[in-house]
């Protein structure tokens, strides 16, 4: 499983501030997502009522989970599938290897799932001698260099032209060593007849599922690559990996999710491949999958329901939160020391690994609202951020230095008058300091601030004071 | 899990009657806000599907009616430089086009394997909204066709064209009675942008998909 380093988060970020090759592939990458999604959005002029559609049919889908997973369920035994409930990451990778050897499976192959890394399946696999390949093109990269991925929808976010063509001679040994990749284009030929080979070798294929539909019993993946598609159809044996609140109950309400997905995440209007996969293979059909397994997993997300956090659980796993992150944006996903990288991440991490060990993370926000604004499901993240922030304090996980200067500064707040007089006499003695150069380049106790930047002197009154004096004057009423 | 669910939601199984309400929605598939840019005249709609099928890097045929088909396809093929061996999904209306006309054209009916270069497949419905195929798997029209040919060509009827996904949906509930193993919406050929975030084209599906457009 993925060994959460989500407590040495700021560890994390400082290297990954230095890190050069990331700095240049977040300058590249990052504009270019918003710049798409802006001009998809703009085309689109329902897109704001679209967006509250989403959020309401993931809200009703979530106040009735029980009932649709049942009605689900139902549907998938119809077409002639198998349901494996799952609660915990252990189990889960107990019955996907458990398929893999009643198939027989020697390789593997699997499109993009985070639910995957989430659970530790590829590792899982590999311990037991069966190889699993990653077929998505930034997921098969990650794979070679043994990485994990750096954004949700794009896992090679954090790699650069250079980095592909490395580590393809590094690993394709059976090529020739001098050959030219003139283009982008070259470098994914490459990988596609790499992988031709092992979707028709493999035995079985594992996919994620965007959503799961109660009324039909189908799972639905989105893809550009085809990967996800090829990987379910070729081998005999496919298996769904999901956890429970990709639910929705209709066609219909997928639909309608699925219209602010793509806009969303890649700026497309539609993905190039949404195919939805209802069962094993059909009497007379000429391919197709024999088997048809969805495993469900919970891993922590039912204890979300009735939970500050239940809104969390209506994510559709877009990324538009991360593409329009400040903070993602300076220090890239790994940094955040687990699978989800981000707001999103930021408010699931604590959740599913718990705040003792994220807690750095809804602490790494400037509350600057960007990812609510851009969320098509309309979660509210600097909030739910803001309640790992009480929880944390609540149960003592704050370091003692910040509980102190909270306490104090809760004594001050709870009491104007003093307050009042405190910041004028700290802005005063500030701005008289301060005069002759207009700022601070080091200052007792605010060492964390004035390392990275310079602290401006107060140049006048606090803003109580001048807000007085203009009522006064009648200027502002 | 569904205990826990339930302690989360604090409240037990859902009573009969709201039960009741919810197979009642699962029933009715209730539609909900359908953009307006695909409300059009049909004429409107076929300009619309085309357009943004070559938005997104496909390409488009008009043909009369399916006489006229199996000369678009080998023009195609001429002007792309590909060979003129086809594998073709078994499906009657590809079957009822006069082939003979074009001698050259060597097709082969079944799925498709990883040596084909040339698929051809049946549209079900055709949605402009995006310009997106729907191809629904039947031993009539095989999946493998969609994904292992590196060049795609798609016979698609106007008739079959509709606004929006919600259309087609009807459409596929009316005739086929309920959800196929598999079902397809494609829109355009296969392309990745995970090196560098940059687009390029024929990433693990067809390079290339090209629909013949049947008006009549």
């Amino acid at each position: 499983m993925h060994v959460a380093t989500s407590p040495a988060f700021k560890e994390n970020a400082h290297r990954a501030l230095e890190d050069a090759g990331l700095q240049k592939a977040l300058a590249r990458s990052g504009p270019s997502f918003v710049a798409r999604r802006t001009a998809a959005v703009a085309a689109l002029p329902e897109f704001e009522q679209l967006r509250d559609i989403a959020r309401d049919i993931k809200n009703h889908t979530l106040a009735h989970l029980d009932f649709y997973l049942e009605e689900w369920e139902a549907n998938v035994l119809k077409s002639g599938g198998k349901v494996h409930w799952c609660s915990t990451a252990d189990e889960a990778r107990a019955v996907v290897l458990e398929i893999c050897r009643a198939a027989n499976a020697r390789t593997v192959t699997k499109g993009k799932s985070m639910i995957s890394e989430e659970l530790g399946i590829n590792e899982h696999l590999e311990r037991h001698g069966i190889t699993p390949v990653e077929t998505d093109l930034g997921e098969y990269i990650i794979q070679l260099r043994h990485e994990v991925p750096s954004h949700i929808i794009a896992p090679a976010f954090h790699l650069n032209r250079e980095d592909w063509e490395e580590s393809f001679r590094r690993s394709h040994t059976d090529l020739p060593a001098d050959r030219v990749f003139r283009e982008r284009r070259d470098i994914l030929t490459e990988a596609r007849a790499r992988l031709r080979e092992k979707f028709l070798a493999a035995d079985v294929g594992i996919t994620g599922a965007n959503f799961l539909i109660a009324e039909t019993g189908s799972s639905v993946i989105v893809t550009n690559e085809g990967n996800g598609d090829l990987t379910q159809t070729l081998p005999r044996v496919h298996i769904v990996l999901a956890s429970i609140e990709k639910m929705v109950p209709t066609i219909e309400d997928c639909t309608s999710l699925l219209r602010v997905l793509a806009r969303s995440a890649t700026g497309q209007d539609f993905s190039v491949y949404t195919t939805f996969s209802t069962g094993a293979r059909r009497p007379g059909d000429l391919d197709g999958p024999d088997e048809y397994h969805v495993v469900l997993v919970d891993n922590g997300r039912s204890a979300m329901l009735g939970t500050e956090f239940q809104e969390m659980l209506r994510c559709i796993r877009c990324a538009a939160c991360l593409n329009h992150c400040p903070v993602y944006g300076a220090v890239g996903g790994h940094a955040y020391g687990w699978v989800y990288p981000g707001p999103m991440g930021s408010v699931l991490t604590p959740s599913l690994i718990g705040v003792n060990q994220a807690g750095h993370l809804p602490n790494a926000s400037t509350f600057c609202g960007k990812c609510e604004s851009v969320c098509p499901v309309r979660i509210p993240l600097p909030k739910l951020m803001r309640h790992w922030r009480e929880r944390e304090f609540e149960r003592h996980l704050t370091p003692p230095v910040v509980r102190t200067n909270l306490a104090l500064w809760a004594f001050f707040a709870k009491r104007p008058a003093l307050y009042r007089l405190a910041t004028r006499a700290a802005a005063w003695t500030l701005g008289m300091l301060g005069r002759k150069h207009g700022r601070f380049r080091k200052l007792p106790f605010a060492s964390g601030w004035t390392e990275g930047r310079d602290l401006p002197a107060p140049e006048g009154d606090t803003f109580f004071a001048r807000y007085a004096r203009e009522q006064r004057a009648g200027r502002m009423r | 899990m569904l205990a826990a669910i339930r302690r989360g939601l604090r409240r037990g199984v859902l009573p009969n009657d709201q039960a009741a309400m919810l197979r009642g929605r699962l029933a009715l598939h209730p539609r909900h806000l359908i953009p307006a840019r695909s409300r059009l005249p049909h004429a409107e709609q076929v300009a619309l599907f085309i357009a943004n099928v070559e938005k997104e890097f496909g390409s488009v045929a008009r043909v009369p009616d399916v006489d006229a088909v199996p000369e678009a396809v080998t023009t195609y093929l001429a002007g792309q430089n590909l060979p003129t061996d086809v594998v073709m999904a078994p499906h009657p209306e590809l079957q009822g086009i006069p082939w003979s006309t074009r001698p050259l054209l060597r097709l082969r009916e079944g799925r498709a394997e990883a040596s084909d270069l040339v698929s051809l497949q049946h549209a079900f419905a055709a949605i402009a909204e995006t310009g997106t195929l729907m191809l629904p798997s039947a031993p009539e029209r095989p999946t493998t066709l969609n994904l292992l040919a590196d060049t795609e060509i798609v016979v698609l009827r106007a008739t079959r064209l509709v606004g929006a996904y919600e259309e087609a949906w009807d459409l596929l509930r009316a005739e086929l009675g309920g959800m196929p193993r598999n079902v397809m919406l494609v829109t355009g050929p296969s392309r990745s942008a995970d090196i560098e975030q940059t687009l390029e084209l024929g990433a693990h599906g067809p390079r290339r998909l090209h629909v013949v457009l049947v008006d009549r």
